[in-house]
């Protein structure tokens, strides 16, 4: 009989209290016990439409089924079939927007929570299964993917799979890409992506570190010297963006990626940590969006006083819903209808507050949300020694600058056919680096189809 | 890994290290930099290309020892790796059509100035180096400076070195005399290039600088090197490290150059005594 309650089972996390101190997973996952009554809330519908859903077409209800049998490998080995981080997207994916906003079960009552579900089973595999992944036989076909985050990651291990002799470039001196600068510890810990990188290592996957291509190598030095049969560019979209308000180059003022790359790669958080960050006492995020919740609930551990600053509502909060509960319940603060105009400084050119104005929301804009539009004579100062732009980045012109006749739209993306394929023959891209920030599915989704064209165009 | 195959003291504070990094010798050009991290958790810091051997596939960085992390990368010795070295970063320094051109050279900035120097000379350009140092005992590349300088300069704080005075006062001394340069290449303090500038600025003489703030990546991603170059927000790592010196905000620059000075004085101080216990 299936489960015909109309609620998740809850996911057990750490008190807010207890976990806005500390780096730890907030996120404690099911339980085997847990995970089988969700399972069977699942109604196995025929036409699947939570698949539909998925960017990269897990089949869903064959993995719940499995988890209903209790056979929990089982269905790590369905998952596996589609995707090559699930452990990484049962963490991250915003599920309520992807598959569980397709789920029967959501029109009346709350969807299965497949998120979980994934999660569970990625982690109980990563628990309890020792063997390693097989190198396949290799077809000696060279292929380069630049940059380690969620798109290179997928599309490296779509290519080994198939018996590709894939290397991946990565700049830093660690892999992971977003997965390891961006994304904290508490949210994503990193022996979960450690993990993932080490099983495309045993599938044959070389990861070169250090190798800023574009400056290092460049794509053509790959292709022609290096015997390059194809590439994918997974680098990201890199460049933060600053609103050029005066004041913003104060000491204690950062782009949201320095700050989490600060405490995320380079561990700033920890006490033995060579890489410094300064500990707000009153700390301001300006963006609504996943990367500002990050920031902000990384103030907070850091013992910050942290407020949200955002142009527009609760509404109209770009980042997914979890996360803005779980900084709500944190005691981070929400100054919604609020822009920053000004950052003013101490003698010493340190950042000491924020001065903002009252928005409202007039006409809707091009991205149909209402524009927020500045009241007048609204002007008030909010504390603030330390200042984090999370406004958004836009892809790193690096690579573009130094491939001849690699095209890119206005906003810096590289422009690619439906395939992944750019305007150079042979060389391929996706993730952030062709849509601008978007989300590691929507990354890996993109790493996956070029990694089915490579192959169908390398095997011709 | 890269192996240290090579390690000069070159005085009590400045060392160089040469390291066997083929994939940055290939490319490297003066003016670029490399980011290092010395050891496995160490901390990323750019430093600027000093020299580099494409055969031997080496690149030479020098640095000062002024913080944990330059101590630490000290310790290493010929044999031993740094645990990261990118590069080349930043863009390479501009010498096409120039014909004369002062550099000017201030304490360790000697190490980023001499490659420019050397680049200018080879090309053919008439180079007058100007150089400053605290004192004698701080003094580097003398013999590296003269080889390619048409005019060497040598400056001292304290007068013990070369002629007592700021390396200001030696280049005014050789404009006012008439020597007329179509560039002047500053590398150094930023207080002394900030000067520098200044004075150049009265004479209406192109100046470059070398930023070298604080950075993560090196790649355009942090944007903690920012600093402001005529009214704009400007990365040194990508689009620098070098700047037209007129229009560079020093004083903004200072400010964000001392952001974490205090962190570092006690970073410094637990990494030293913690070296010293290990002596023991």
């Amino acid at each position: 009989m299936p489960n015909m309650s109309l609620k998740k089972n809850p996911m057990p996390h750490q008190p807010a209290d207890v976990r806005n101190k500390n780096f730890e997973e907030v996120a404690l996952g099911y339980t085997p016990e847990q995970a089988v009554d969700e399972a069977e809330r699942c109604l196995n519908c025929k036409n699947k439409p939570c698949m539909n859903g998925c960017p990269v077409m897990v089949h869903i209800p064959e993995f719940i089924a499995k988890i209903k049998e209790k056979d929990f490998e089982g269905a790590y080995q369905v998952i596996s079939q589609s995707s090559s981080l699930p452990a990484v997207c049962g963490r991250v994916c915003p599920q309520e927007s992807q598959c569980e906003k397709y789920c029967i079960r959501g029109i009346k009552g709350e969807p299965v929570a497949i998120g979980r579900l994934e999660r569970f089973v990625a982690d109980y595999h990563n628990a309890n299964c020792k063997e390693k992944a097989v190198k396949p036989q290799s077809n000696g076909i060279k292929v380069a993917v630049i940059g380690s985050g969620p798109s290179g990651l997928t599309c490296a291990g779509d290519l080994a799979r198939k018996g590709y002799e894939v290397t991946v470039f990565e700049a830093f001196h660690l892999a992971g890409g977003v997965l390891v600068y961006g994304i904290p510890e508490f949210r994503l810990p990193k022996t979960i992506v450690q993990k993932e990188i080490d099983t495309l290592k045993e599938l044959g996957v070389k990861i070169e570190t250090n190798m800023v291509i574009g400056k290092v190598l460049s794509i053509e030095e790959l292709v022609k010297e290096y015997d390059f049969k194809a590439v994918f560019i997974g680098s990201g979209a890199g460049l933060p963006k600053f609103m050029n308000i005066p004041g913003e180059n104060l000491n204690g003022v950062f782009s949201a990626n320095e700050f989490l790359t600060r405490i995320n790669l380079m561990k700033a958080y920890k006490d033995d940590a060579t890489t410094p960050i300064k500990h707000g006492k009153k700390v301001v995020v300006v963006g609504g969006g996943n990367v500002a919740m990050d920031a902000a609930r990384c103030a907070k551990r850091l013992g910050g006083d942290v407020h949200i600053v955002y142009r527009r509502t609760l509404d109209e909060l770009p980042a997914r819903k979890e996360e803005v509960e779980h900084a709500m319940e944190e005691g981070i603060i929400f100054d919604l209808l609020t822009n920053p105009v000004q950052i003013n400084g101490d003698e010493n050119g340190w950042a000491k507050s924020c001065t903002c104005v009252k928005m409202e929301l007039g006409e809707p804009d091009a991205s149909g949300r209402r524009r927020p539009v500045v009241i007048a004579g609204s002007e008030f100062e909010i504390e603030a020694d330390v200042v984090i732009m999370a406004l958004g980045t836009s892809p790193n012109p690096l690579i573009k600058s130094t491939t001849a006749g690699l095209e890119v739209n206005k906003h810096g993306g590289i422009i690619t056919d439906e395939n992944g394929e750019t305007s150079v023959e042979y060389v391929y891209a996706g993730g952030d680096a062709v849509t601008g920030a978007a989300t590691v599915i929507l990354a890996m989704g993109a790493g996956k189809t070029a990694a089915k064209a490579i192959d169908e165009k390398l095997s011709k | 890994m890269f192996k240290i195959v090579d390690k000069k003291v070159l005085n009590p504070t400045v060392t160089r290290i040469d390291v066997y990094a083929p994939f940055v010798a290939k490319k490297a050009q003066a003016g670029q930099f490399v980011i290092i991290r010395a050891t496995e958790d160490g901390e990323r810091i750019p430093l600027t290309v000093a020299d580099y051997d494409r055969e031997k596939g080496t690149v030479a960085v020098i640095f000062q020892i002024v913080g944990a992390t330059t101590y630490t990368l000290n310790q290493l010795e010929v044999g031993d790796y740094v645990a990261d070295f990118v590069g080349p970063l930043g863009n390479a320094t501009h010498t096409e059509g120039l014909k004369k051109v002062a550099v000017v050279g201030g304490g360790v900035g000697c190490a980023i100035a001499y490659p420019v120097a050397k680049k200018l000379h080879e090309q053919g350009c008439e180079v007058h180096s100007i150089v400053g140092f605290r004192c004698k005992d701080l003094v580097i590349l003398e013999d590296e400076f003269k080889a390619v300088s048409d005019k060497y300069v040598l400056m001292s704080d304290d007068g013990t070195a070369g002629t007592k005075g700021l390396v200001t006062d030696a280049l005014k001394n050789l404009i006012e005399s008439g020597e007329q340069y179509d560039e002047v290449i500053a590398i150094g303090p930023v207080i002394m290039m900030k000067f520098v500038c200044r004075l150049t600025k009265e004479y209406g003489i192109k100046t470059i600088v070398s930023m070298n703030p604080v950075m993560i990546d090196g790649t355009g991603m942090c944007g903690g090197c920012r600093l402001t170059v005529g009214g704009e927000t400007k990365f040194a790592c990508v689009d620098g490290p070098e700047f037209d010196g007129h229009l560079v905000d020093f004083d903004e620059a200072m400010k964000r150059g001392a952001s974490y000075k205090e962190w570092e004085r006690h970073k410094y101080e637990e990494t030293c005594n913690l070296f010293k216990k290990e002596v023991k």
